[in-house]
């Protein structure tokens, strides 16, 4: 099936299986691999990414059901060679180590302190519900999105 | 914030942002699944849906005949392919039982995913679809599940061996065999424990990627795999293949995570490499997340019994322990060495002068376990920790003064231990004082008096665990000792480029450890550079042909102590260069951020930068000195290294949900000199929620089939943010003395103080309803069917 | 995991949908948010021949005011319920339990009737409607009917629906002031719950729903009846299993299950009276 999806601001004409997952079509297709895969379950929230400007598991997504959207993976979010703030947050607040959640952290990040740009530590920690980590025990995390938002 | 300022001598111990980061954070990092191989098959696995069954047939005709399927082997038609079943390193016992291990299986599958037969197609999705139609004939046979019905042999697992005991160990010290018996026979207070260590899946985010590309003559061929091991993975399966190993070239990309799941030589490993050669083209396999919990080897899975005796003053006199422990199906690469890492330290931090320690390990029908984060040294710890609070509330003394009357003092140390292991420094008390006044123990302990009142049902506890951990594996004289097959040296380069940039080349095999910022510092530190001058090579066996990875918290205080004895070579020769220039003395230069000065004559120096260009052209070098500034150590540690420390947990209790609620986690840790702190949290932070996810969270349920019921992550609980609390860090800083450096290491601790600490708070609080013990996980309905035995106990 | 191969087709408006899944017969699939499918298709838990796609079917989504009840679009995604300030207002239990449901991602995708349709006993908000004695329009080739929540839910992941049925509108009604609890017991928030309560109490009574309690959501009638005779709280939170059969899983025991439904209640209660 045909679609025409706009990713970090190019927008690709595809023809793709029905049953292609979005996260599959930007790896695959697009070859933007930042976006990783961690789990079959809907779990982890490593495939994080933006649809529409929400945060979204897109192993849980065809490619044809964002047919016409805007959508924004990790490599999206520098501009101009410039880390996004939330990008640069967790690199100063060592937010990351194996780097493997990370992409999906930060879109979830962002996409959370979009809907809530003020947030308290307990609001961080249950706006990331979706999203895990196995190295960094999340307390790293946590600032790095509090210190983006505080503007840090 | 960028790293670009010139940083003279004082990087070390500041908290310099990681270089690794811009790579990871934009998506730029390329992990072994994200790399373009075009036309590469790709390999999918048939695995067993029985624990335990004879293989009467494999089928392979629908598979081998559905769309793009290049072929398809069972375990019988790949047995050409192997010099050698798959490596086992550890021979712990000169009569340990070690079953035939192959990729795939052939005449019997011994776990429920264990590999059956073996597809290679032209995508990922037509392998796994012709899996499918692979028709397997079985046989199913009673599974193994319980250790202790393991032991009794009622179904022997390996035939050929007759037995599911691989091997019983024993640490028995001389002398020590009678006096213990009379130590406990005349003992004022003696505990006697049972502890269960759950299966722990260690779920590294990123599961299990290879791939094998070979070159089409010539035989060499690469192997990409996201492995912590890359060179110990290089001579394991040149072994096992029976290729020359100057043929094989092992290179991880970014590697998302390991724990010890990813220090093994795997089957997906071996089958990638020979079936790559075997059909000229780059072979993949790329690991699902239900894959992932059944063929990657699991953590822990050991029953300890555990006994102290101790005096009427609470001196602990002896320890004996004995352990059985869980291989799984067959021994990986370190299986049976896990339960021996912890096998010193079951008198933890404390001053004990009678030790006994046994294992015996078997088979069941289960996944192989293997080392996952702490590998041995948490459980030690958990046992000793958990059996010391038992005492003081046997004594009804507070379980902080009973560990305080018998820590090893720091005036002992160096201390040499009952088992002949010499501590090389410590100051378990100020760890402990400093962990108490940042916990408020006497202010929980107030609260505690008025809040635990009878009928209340919401419990306040505070729990601690102290621990010593052996790590920086190690002397590789220890390791003979043990019969580990291989040493415990690092090595390390460093390489002055003409233009007096500079090359680490590092042994180690960082997957989130953030070495090549900890490297480049430890060398801006030594030659005076800016650490953005540094480079840092790592993970690939072309590059960094020597070394022994990544594992056991051993890369700072071996492989960090070897590149900065390399960077004190190149010292030495840069000085040899400088005095022939100078025309100084050696002994009269001084070394100094980048720059040699001879004494006395401010006005007479020489940078490093220009020596490196001497050194390149060889214009005009000392007579015999050799061209270029380059050094290689590898550098055998005299000693482990000890890191210590204080962990402290406080929880309230719901006793009517039994549900338990994290209110604070203080962690005080002792690695020594730190390189880096912000990085030395992160491993503190990371290793504690795994303790704690062990603590309150996670286990391998299996049925009574063998079947694993939780094989997903939506069923096995790694929690998330918003299920774990912040922590609170402190620590002290005790330099080992055994390294220039004054390092000890980190990777695990967190990890080794949790699960205890977490534990003890939750018995704490229920201590009030007469429960003395918690299984983990210690989970909702756990707690509350304990509270339920132990009200129903107290009605009857 | 990739599910196995279907034809996807695309409906414009609820009467296209309609006639599409007429069209290809009881193999087809209505793909909403599709976050109770697609997970079930990645593991070829279910293989649907036919997606019938109504995410674009723009007129679905709203949350009106319609008197005496909110009118609710089956195809809300559960993120514009829990942040709605009609609902807030009118039927906080809905808003609140609707920011439960899965995690943020989950709720930026999955939909009121998606979940209501899929009629999962351990979702959220299948129970807390029908605490609400909400009533659900299903729209088939012969036109719309009504269905009340207490009607609808028929078996594990059975409902009252038609296979050319549609679910497209929950009427849930206002709660007037009522107290109100939702109670979701679990051990990581992302998860179902082991055991979910959703209550209200006020001038008309009450209403209890328990999550989780048995093969379909469970109205609990006993304890509402009990209050309604003058018991106490604490009383009738005794009686919260009584129409529930729940099961024994790697969670909870059946046992362990029935303990937490009478706590939990208990608790709702006590916060829906305060």
């Amino acid at each position: 099936m045909k679609i025409s999806v706009t990713v970090n601001g190019t927008v690709h004409e595809s023809d793709v299986e029905p049953r292609t997952l979005l996260v599959h079509y930007v790896r695959e297709t697009l070859g933007l691999t930042g976006t990783n895969v961690g789990c079959d379950t809907s779990s982890c929230g490593a495939c994080s990414l933006h649809l529409d400007g929400e945060a979204v598991k897109s192993c849980t997504v065809l490619a044809v059901q964002a047919d016409g959207a805007q959508v924004t993976t990790i490599e999206g979010m520098a501009t101009d060679g410039e880390m996004h703030p939330m990008q640069k947050a967790f690199m100063e607040n060592h937010g990351l180590q194996c780097g493997y959640c990370t992409p999906g952290m930060v879109m979830a990040a962002t996409s959370l302190l979009k809907e809530n740009p003020n947030p308290t530590e307990a609001e961080v920690r249950l706006g990331l519900e979706g999203n895990l980590c196995r190295c960094t025990g999340y307390h790293n995390i946590v600032k790095s999105v509090l210190a983006c938002a505080a503007g840090e | 914030m960028t790293v670009t300022d010139d940083r003279p001598a004082a990087v070390l111990g500041t908290r310099m942002l990681r270089r690794e980061d811009p790579a990871l954070l934009t998506g730029e990092a390329k992990y072994t699944n994200d790399l373009a191989l075009p036309g590469a098959l790709s390999l999918a696995l048939a695995r067993s849906p029985y624990a335990h069954a004879r293989i009467l047939s494999v089928d392979l005709s629908a598979a081998l005949a559905a769309p793009g399927v290049v072929a398809a082997y069972a375990g019988a038609d790949l047995s050409s392919l192997w010099a050698a079943p798959m490596p086992c390193a550890w021979p712990v016992t000169a009569d340990m039982k070690n079953p035939a291990h192959y990729p795939v299986a052939i005449g019997k599958a011994a776990y429920v995913g264990d590999a059956v037969a073996v597809v290679l197609a032209t995508s990922e999705s037509a392998a796994r679809d012709a899996v499918e139609l692979i028709d397997v004939q079985y046989e199913p046979l009673p599974a193994v599940v319980d250790l202790e019905d393991a032991l009794s042999d009622r179904v022997v697992i390996h035939d050929e061996l007759g037995t599911n005991k691989s091997y019983t160990w024993d640490l028995k010290i001389e002398d020590h065999e009678g006096a213990i018996d009379e130590a406990f026979a005349s003992a004022a207070h003696v505990v006697k424990e049972r502890y269960v260590q759950q299966r722990l899946l260690p779920m590294a985010m990123e599961p299990r990627a290879v791939a094998a590309v070979p070159q089409p003559f010539g035989g060499d061929i690469t192997l990409y795999s996201s492995t912590q091991v890359p060179h110990i993975l290089k001579i394991m399966s040149a072994i096992t293949l029976g290729i020359p190993e100057h043929q094989v070239r092992v290179t991880t990309p970014a590697v998302g995570g390991g724990f010890g799941s990813k220090l093994n030589v795997y089957a997906e490993e071996l089958l990638c490499l020979a079936l790559a050669r075997k059909h000229k083209v780059p072979v993949r396999w790329n690991e699902e997340r239900t894959e992932n919990a059944v063929a990657t080897i699991h953590g822990r899975g050991q029953i300890q019994h555990m006994e102290l005796a101790a005096d009427a003053a609470g001196k602990i006199t002896a320890v004996r322990v004995r352990i059985l422990g869980d291989m799984g199906a067959y021994l990986q690469l370190v299986t049976p060495g896990i339960p021996l890492l912890g096998a010193f330290l079951y008198a933890g931090v404390y001053d004990i002068p009678l030790y006994d320690f046994s294992c015996t390990s078997v088979f069941t029908t289960l996944t192989p376990t293997d080392a996952y984060r702490g590998a041995g040294r948490p459980e030690a710890t958990y046992a000793i920790e958990r059996a010391v609070d038992t005492l003081a509330r046997q004594m009804g003394i507070d379980p902080m003064e009973l560990r305080k009357r018998n820590f090893i003092k720091k005036e002992q140390f160096p201390y040499t231990a009952m088992t002949g292991l010499v501590y090389d420094s410590g100051n378990h008390l100020a760890a402990a004082e400093k962990a108490a006044g940042l916990a408020d123990y006497e202010g929980v302990r107030a609260r505690q008096a008025t809040q635990n009142v009878p009928g209340a049902t919401t419990l306040l506890g505070i729990g601690q665990a102290s621990y010593f951990e052996m790590c920086g594996l190690a002397p590789s004289r220890v390791l003979a000792s043990l019969n580990y097959s291989a040493g415990g040296w690092e090595a390390a380069t460093v390489r002055v480029l003409p233009t007096n940039k500079i090359q680490v080349v590092t042994g180690t095999a960082p997957h989130g450890q953030g070495h090549e910022t900890s490297w480049s510092m430890i060398v801006a530190d030594k030659l005076g550079v800016s650490p953005d001058d540094i480079d840092v090579l790592h993970s690939d066996t072309a590059i960094a042909p020597l070394g022994l990875d990544t594992y056991g918290s051993r890369s700072l205080p071996v492989g960090g102590v070897a590149i900065a004895m390399a960077c004190d070579k190149v010292i030495d020769k840069a000085k040899k260069i400088a005095a022939h220039q100078l025309e100084a003395n050696e002994d009269d230069l001084e070394f100094s951020g980048g720059t040699f000065t001879v004494k006395g004559s401010p006005g007479k120096t020489m940078p490093l930068a220009a020596i490196a260009f001497e050194a390149f052209t060889a214009h005009n070098l000392p007579d015999g000195l050799e061209p270029n500034l380059e050094a290689h150590v590898t550098y055998d540690p005299p000693n482990f290294s000890w890191p210590f420390g204080t962990h402290i947990c406080t929880v309230e209790v719901d006793t009517e949900t039994g549900q338990v609620t994290v209110l604070q986690y203080v962690a005080v840790d002792d690695c020594g000199n730190q390189v880096n702190p912000l990085i030395v949290e992160g491993q503190v932070h990371g290793g504690v929620i795994q303790g704690l996810a062990q603590a309150l969270f996670e286990e391998a349920v299996y049925d009574d089939d063998g079947n694993l019921k939780n094989a997903s992550l939506a069923e096995y609980l790694v929690p998330a943010a918003s299920d774990v609390p912040g922590l609170t860090l402190g620590f002290t800083v005790t330099p080992s003395p055994t390294n220039q450096l004054g390092v000890k290491g980190i990777g695990e601790a967190g990890t080794i103080g949790a699960a205890p600490a977490v534990i003890n708070a939750v018995v704490d609080a229920l201590s009030s309803l007469g429960i003395t013990n918690m299984p983990m996980p210690a989970s909702p309905h756990t707690v509350w069917n304990a509270i339920q035995h132990a009200q129903n106990g107290a009605s009857k | 995991m990739i599910p196995a191969a279907f034809e996807y087709v695309r409906a414009g408006s609820a009467a296209e949908a309609i006639s599409l899944i007429g069209e290809h017969g009881e193999e087809a699939k209505f793909l909403a948010g599709g976050h109770s499918l697609l997970p079930l298709m990645k593991l070829r838990l279910a293989s649907p021949s036919v997606l019938v796609d109504i995410g674009r079917v723009g007129d679905l989504s709203y949350i009106r005011d319609a008197g005496d009840h909110i009118a609710i679009g089956a195809l809300t995604r559960h993120m514009d319920v829990e942040t709605s300030a009609l609902l807030q207002e009118h039927v906080p239990l809905l808003a609140h339990a609707a920011g439960h449901v899965g995690d943020p991602q989950v709720r930026h995708r999955g939909t009121m009737g998606g979940t209501i349709a899929h009629a999962d006993p351990a979702s959220d908000l299948p129970a807390t409607t029908l605490a609400l004695g909400a009533t659900y329009v299903a729209t088939g080739p012969n036109g719309s009917r009504e269905i009340a929540a207490a009607d609808f839910y028929q078996g594990f992941l059975e409902s009252a629906l038609e296979p050319d049925e549609m679910l497209t509108e929950i009427r849930v009604p206002k709660m007037n002031g009522a107290g109100w609890s939702f109670q979701k017991f679990n051990r990581r928030a992302q998860d179902w719950a082991i055991v979910g309560v959703a209550a209200w109490r006020g001038a008309a009574g009450s209403g209890v729903a328990l999550v989780n309690m048995g093969s379909t959501p469970v109205l609990a009638t006993s304890v509402s009846a009990a209050l309604a005779g003058g018991a106490s709280v604490s009383d009738a939170a005794q009686l919260a299993a009584s129409e529930a059969e729940p099961q024994s899983d790697l969670n909870a025991s059946t046992e362990y299950r029935t303990h937490l439904a009478k706590v939990l209640v208990r608790r709702a209660l006590e916060q829906a009276s305060a």
